[in-house]
């Protein structure tokens, strides 16, 4: 018998009688104030939240916040950047990037996530190889919880899809905190 | 590091010989629970979330056959491979056969616990294969030789100081350098390269999903990410028991992991991996390794529904006082006690009594494990077998002896109160257990026994 039958045949052998499923509709509450929770957790966790009102506010304020970026690769057709995101055949390609802007689909207001799949992005790595984040979601795209992010992701067909909550961060030493362990150092969310 | 055949008691012994360290590092896992607690009770559905998760992983175990086979199916119509490790030895000859046929001998990998249950990284460096552990935690036990004290905080037993020696030995950083925020920046750096030139990353598995064939992983670091979405071949182990049944139940855990964890909202990436990505090899194992035996034994079998939180350790007087490292394996803690038994009885033996069965690792667990009562069948499980050590079982027999006859109970008070009063010296030295890290109490005067005797009479 080989491995693959051999743990197959013993679970079955083992495993107890059968338990129901829950029902996870009643984790469906309706929350009006999701904008306010999702910025205030956003802040909470070390990102930053900016509510704006058009496309030329965000090119403002990245043209202020990022002025030490080389490299920034714009995923916005809105914000055209000089090293705008074409294709990349290799991911290492994306080592030197600085900034990247990317759209998400929807955010959570609950602990501040956005929900991003790899049809959006060039590679796959590129949230996390970037020294800094920037993305853009509408104020819309906001859900409650993540009861409401998984109604809303449905059985979508995706190779790789990612919840992003804040900059990359690590509390290995001594439980001191520190913003930017291998990913990106900050996380700026546009809210449109 | 060299921990011999030393018992928990032994090991907890060597630990608690800095005191001023076992009160800080009390204290810091504390503040973890604390954190935890200030998290759970946001949520006022946090019971019925337990609840809810408990009942999933309850039908993932009973239909856990049906589950692997339909997540295999989807695995493989999403392009991914898929191997099945009987026990600890097939998983690692697994891995380094997929390294071999790829003639890679330089890996990096992100936080598994499974990888340290199989002592994988022994087993590959023995085959010249380099690992490279990148949640930096582990690389930081990974530089000093030693194993991950905690499964969330694998290096919460070291001080900064030691942490910036380190650096300086291995990385090169100024001496003396103990800041957090220096180091941790040094070890990005280090580490970047590591990712940027590695053909193959191993990662752990959080939850895989029946339904669809996808596996989450999660991590605050954002490593796991670096190293599977830069490599050519990307390897993910898990245990059999990881499975969810479907996409939407991934709300319940993860709403509830980090929380329990850390006390954050959530991990900062929550990845879910579908499909290998253009040009590259996405390989699963799923593992046993004594799994399926534990799932038979009907006292033990929900200790498989543990998400690997380490919301148990952090809140576990004894964790907290004596150290991830006095447990002698891969997990530490209360969940690691009822989990270890099972792999082996004789090795482990010592596990289920390293604790107060206060219960507290059962209150805070997010999936309702009844750990305390785990570890108490364990206890009678060993004695039964006969793992339990000759002067524990002596000592029991006496102590049946002495509360089963009331006279020679009360001789036996009498002469215990007499002695701590005149000879205190025969019990205040190192062969008492009990005087060791304590003061004995006063005696009192009189038993209750006594008291309840004289004081009856006066009343009435």
């Amino acid at each position: 018998m080989n491995s693959r039958e051999k743990i197959l045949s013993a679970v079955k052998n083992n495993q107890p009688a059968q338990n129901i499923l829950p029902e996870l509709q009643s984790f469906l509450k309706p929350d009006t104030k999701v904008l306010e929770k999702y910025i205030n957790v956003l802040t909470a966790i070390g990102g930053l939240a900016h509510v704006v009102n058009s496309y030329a506010e965000i090119d403002n304020i990245i043209g202020q916040e990022y002025k030490e970026a080389q490299r920034i690769i714009s995923l916005s057709k809105e914000l055209p950047m000089p090293g705008r995101a074409e294709k990349y055949a290799d991911p290492h390609e994306l080592e030197t990037v600085d900034l990247a802007i990317i759209n998400a689909q929807f955010g959570v207001a609950e602990n501040a996530a956005v929900w991003v799949t790899d049809d959006m992005l060039p590679q796959r790595v590129l949230p996390f190889i970037t020294q800094q984040l920037a993305v853009i979601i509408k104020r819309t795209d906001i859900v409650p919880t993540m009861h409401y992010a998984y109604e809303r992701i449905g059985n979508a067909d995706y190779g790789f899809g990612v919840f992003i909550a804040g900059p990359s961060k690590t509390a290995d030493i001594e439980q001191s905190l520190v913003l930017g362990a291998h990913g990106p150092k900050t996380m700026r969310v546009f809210i449109l | 590091m060299d921990q011999g055949n030393k018992d928990h008691a032994a090991l907890a012994e060597r630990f608690n010989e800095d005191e001023p360290r076992v009160n800080w590092h009390d204290e810091t896992l504390w503040w973890v629970r604390a954190k935890r607690d200030k998290a759970a009770h946001t949520l006022p559905e946090w019971e019925q979330l337990r609840e809810a998760a408990s009942q999933i992983k309850n039908n993932v175990l009973s239909n856990l056959s049906e589950y692997l086979l339909q997540f295999e199916e989807k695995a493989k119509a999403n392009g991914v491979v898929v191997h099945w490790a009987a026990d600890a030895k097939d998983h690692n000859e697994i891995v380094y056969a997929l390294l071999q046929q790829n003639g890679i001998s330089r890996i990096v990998k992100s936080k598994s616990m499974l990888t340290e249950e199989c002592h994988l990284n022994d087993y590959l460096q023995q085959q010249g294969i380099e690992v490279i552990d990148t949640d930096l935690g582990e690389r930081i036990v990974q530089l000093a030789n030693e194993p991950p004290s905690h499964i969330v905080l694998p290096c919460i037993h070291k001080k900064k100081e030691e942490i910036g020696e380190l650096f300086h030995e291995h990385l090169g950083t100024p001496a003396g350098n103990a800041d957090p925020k220096f180091l941790a920046n040094a070890a990005r750096l280090n580490l970047r390269e590591k990712f940027l030139t590695r053909r193959a990353a191993m990662t752990g598995v959080n939850f895989a999903v029946a339904e669809t064939g996808e596996f989450v992983v999660c991590t605050n670091e954002g490593n796991a990410d670096m190293g599977a979405h830069l490599a050519d071949v990307h390897i993910a182990c898990m245990g059999i028991e990881k499975i969810v049944p479907q996409r939407n139940h991934l709300s319940v855990f993860l709403r509830l992991l980090a929380r329990s964890a850390t006390g954050q909202p959530v991990t900062t990436y929550s990845s879910h991996f579908k499909k290998p990505r253009k040009g590259q090899q996405m390989h699963i194992v799923l593992v046993d390794n004594g799994r399926s035996v534990q799932l038979g034994r009907a006292d033990f079998r929900n200790s498989l529904k543990c998400i690997r939180c380490g919301a148990c350790m952090n809140t576990c007087p004894v964790y907290r006082r004596s150290g991830g490292h006095s447990y002698h394996t891969a997990i530490a803690g209360p969940i690691g006690s009822i989990l270890a038994p099972n792999l082996d009885m004789r090795k482990y033996a010592d596990l289920p009594f390293a604790s107060t069965l206060c219960g507290s690792c059962s209150n805070v667990c997010p999936v309702k494990i009844d750990i305390h009562d785990q570890l108490y069948k364990w206890r009678q499980v060993l004695v039964k077998e006969g793992y339990a050590p000759a002067a524990k079982k002596i000592a029991m027999q006496g102590m049946t002896f002495t509360l089963s006859n009331p006279g020679v109970y009360q001789f036996a008070g009498k002469a215990g109160r007499w002695i701590m009063d005149k000879i205190p010296f025969i019990v205040n030295n190192k062969l008492n257990p009990w005087y060791k890290q304590r003061e004995m109490p006063e005696p009192p005067k009189q038993s209750f026994g006594e008291w309840y005797k004289k004081n009856r009479k006066d009343n009435l």
